[in-house]
């Protein structure tokens, strides 16, 4: 490493407005540690008084080398960095990886697999949801959301440990289907949560909802209109709230999304507000699909038996030379993808979150590509933020629900 | 010309009118539709895009194809940079590839057509080295800015590195894969 370098006005006069060269406006850095940055996000604002006049975010401070690492492994192993990129859709990350290798390969997963993979996203959208509403409502000074949030969140990472052993880091959902089937407890669960958590949605609405501070906060702030949003490359909740009905889980369904009954909100105002709207409806939207999946669950395997690919079950190891000759050889070498390249996308939370993966033949992937939303979701910040005060600056990144982890990769 | 049965009529017209108009070639893998575009198009064959209302470049990213023909007129060249396009109003999907040789590797930008292409040009000029002819702000975006090399070629390391002593120093150093350029 050299030394610090410094960093003067001239370096970044293309950046910023000839007020800034003259002396006239102040440069800050905000973050990369201020809590209301969301992580390790750091923008360099160019202030007029409180006003902000540029604002010109700087990210790669969590940059982990997810892409360059999975080349390096096999399939298998591959996915357990899946988890790291977006750490508050992590079973959302395992499925988009999935159903690329499963392209890809051009493997089939059972019914039982594809509906147990739609609850465990549409739980996971909403402890994502949780954690944006409760964090972007702390920024504007709601302190009690906060722990209320907190409390349903802790629930759904509850039944994502019933399920996998683990609260946060899963890897559940595999190519071919899932790790395993879910326990007996876990339905119960479900339902407890079902018949709780749309009463929890009417109290958030009552804190925020119709409360003049937070209405101050956000009413007409941070407003993009759908045509600059979409040609930011804008996707998920914060381009609905522009007035531009785009949602993959409706466009192109995958999984089986097409059985179920849900409705898109999109909202036309584009502002802070108008994200939290679209959101808040999205909570009742994914609860609606949990209930549907879970009530018409299927019966069956969750796993693919093409054991070419997917290990088979422990209980035909003792008893089939097969499958313990498949078994030894997954764990061991991984399996040849065909040669080829595909691009396949999820809806997270956050948006269009797609995985381009090129096979060479082998059995690691050639080149693994992740678009994730939150890093085309933040360039939009910029146009959001001109001319509003810094105060509503922290409202705007709040309402963008960047995810670091997302953003750098 | 490239007629398929099976192929959505409205995206079939756009990659024929593209194929006359760039000369580029299609191709069709796995259900999804993809055109190889010269270089020195790709702002028009961007904006021919666009205007055929692909509202959101999805994604661009690049694949190196190390150690395959890194000269500048090579039949294979080194990089491919694609461009993942998406539509919104006829939810339609394009891909372009885009071969860019290895030595000097440069393509025009497309941030003023694409407003997003400004972070997605600066990521792969951080992680390839793909230099973009007019970008307004090409600097590095992930890594460090006083990093040397672009870390997702294939000639860079990966993983771990030999440990390098005083006795065999200069032995390992010739042979350590740098990522040039």
């Amino acid at each position: 490493m050299t030394d610090l370098q410094e960093v003067t006005v001239e370096d970044l006069k293309h950046l910023v407005s000839e007020r800034a060269i003259q002396g006239e406006t102040v440069l800050l850095n905000m973050g990369p540690q201020h809590p209301s940055t969301h992580g390790v996000l750091r923008l360099l604002l160019e202030l007029d008084g409180e006003i902000v006049v540029n604002c010109i975010p700087d990210i790669g401070f969590l940059h982990t080398g997810i892409e360059k690492n999975m080349e390096a492994r096999n399939y298998q192993q591959a996915e357990v960095m899946t988890d790291r990129l977006d750490y508050l859709n992590t079973v959302g990350n395992n499925l988009a990886y999935s159903l690329a290798v499963e392209k890809l390969i051009e493997l089939d997963v059972p019914a039982r697999a594809q509906a147990i993979r739609v609850i465990l996203t549409e739980l996971q959208r909403i402890a994502s949801h949780l954690v944006w509403l409760a964090t972007a409502a702390l920024d504007v000074a709601a302190m009690s959301t906060f722990l209320y949030c907190f409390r349903e969140r802790e629930q759904i990472l509850n039944m994502l440990e019933l399920c996998s052993g683990q609260r946060m880091m899963t890897t559940y959902i595999r190519p071919g289907g899932l790790w395993r089937d879910v326990p007996v407890e876990f339905e119960t669960a479900v339902r407890n949560f079902i018949k709780i958590f749309p009463k929890r949605i009417d109290q958030y609405e009552a804190l925020l909802t119709r409360n003049p501070l937070f209405l101050d906060r956000t009413l007409g702030i941070g407003k993009i209109s759908g045509a600059d949003a979409l040609n930011l490359g804008m996707t998920g909740p914060s381009l609905r709230a522009s007035g531009v009905y785009w949602d993959l889980r409706k466009a192109r369904p995958y999984s089986g999304y097409e059985q179920y009954q849900f409705a898109v909100p999109t909202r036309s105002e584009g502002d802070v507000y108008a994200r939290y709207l679209v959101r808040i409806e999205e909570l009742r939207q994914s609860l609606k699909i949990v209930e549907q999946a879970l009530n018409k669950l299927p019966l069956g395997p969750v796993r693919s038996n093409n054991h070419k690919f997917v290990p088979p079950p422990r209980s035909e190891i003792g008893v089939s030379m097969e499958a313990l000759i498949h078994h030894f050889k997954l764990w061991t070498e991984g399996f040849n993808a065909p040669k080829g390249a595909v691009y396949s996308a999820v809806e997270s939370p956050r948006g269009e979150l797609g995985v381009y993966l090129e096979s060479d033949g082998g059995p690691k992937p050639y080149r693994v590509h992740w678009r994730t939303p939150s890093f085309d979701n933040l360039q939009a910040m910029p146009l959001m933020s001109k001319g509003v005060l810094v105060a509503d600056l922290v409202a705007i990144i709040g309402s963008v629900d960047i995810v670091l982890g997302d953003v750098d990769r | 010309m490239l007629v398929r049965e099976f192929m959505d009529k409205k995206l079939q017209t756009i990659i024929q009118k593209l194929e006359k108009e760039l000369g580029a070639t299609a191709s069709e893998q796995r259900g999804e539709e993809s055109l190889i575009v010269a270089a020195e198009k790709i702002v028009a064959a961007c904006e021919q895009v666009q205007g055929q209302s692909f509202e959101l470049l999805s994604a661009m990213t690049a694949v190196d194809y190390w150690p395959q023909a890194s000269s500048p007129q090579g039949e294979n060249p080194r990089f491919h940079v694609i461009y993942q396009f998406t539509s919104v109003s006829k939810n339609l999907s394009l891909t372009l590839h885009v071969p860019v040789p290895g030595i000097n590797p440069s393509l025009p930008t497309v941030s003023h057509i694409y407003r997003n292409a400004n972070w997605r040009e600066r990521e792969l000029w951080d992680m390839f080295g793909i230099k973009f002819e007019g970008h307004p702000d090409l600097r590095r975006i992930l890594m460090p800015a006083d990093w040397e090399g672009h870390p997702l070629r294939k000639d860079y390391p990966l993983g771990y590195e030999e440990p390098q002593f005083t006795f065999n120093f200069e032995e390992i150093d010739l042979r350590k894969p740098y990522a040039k350029g």
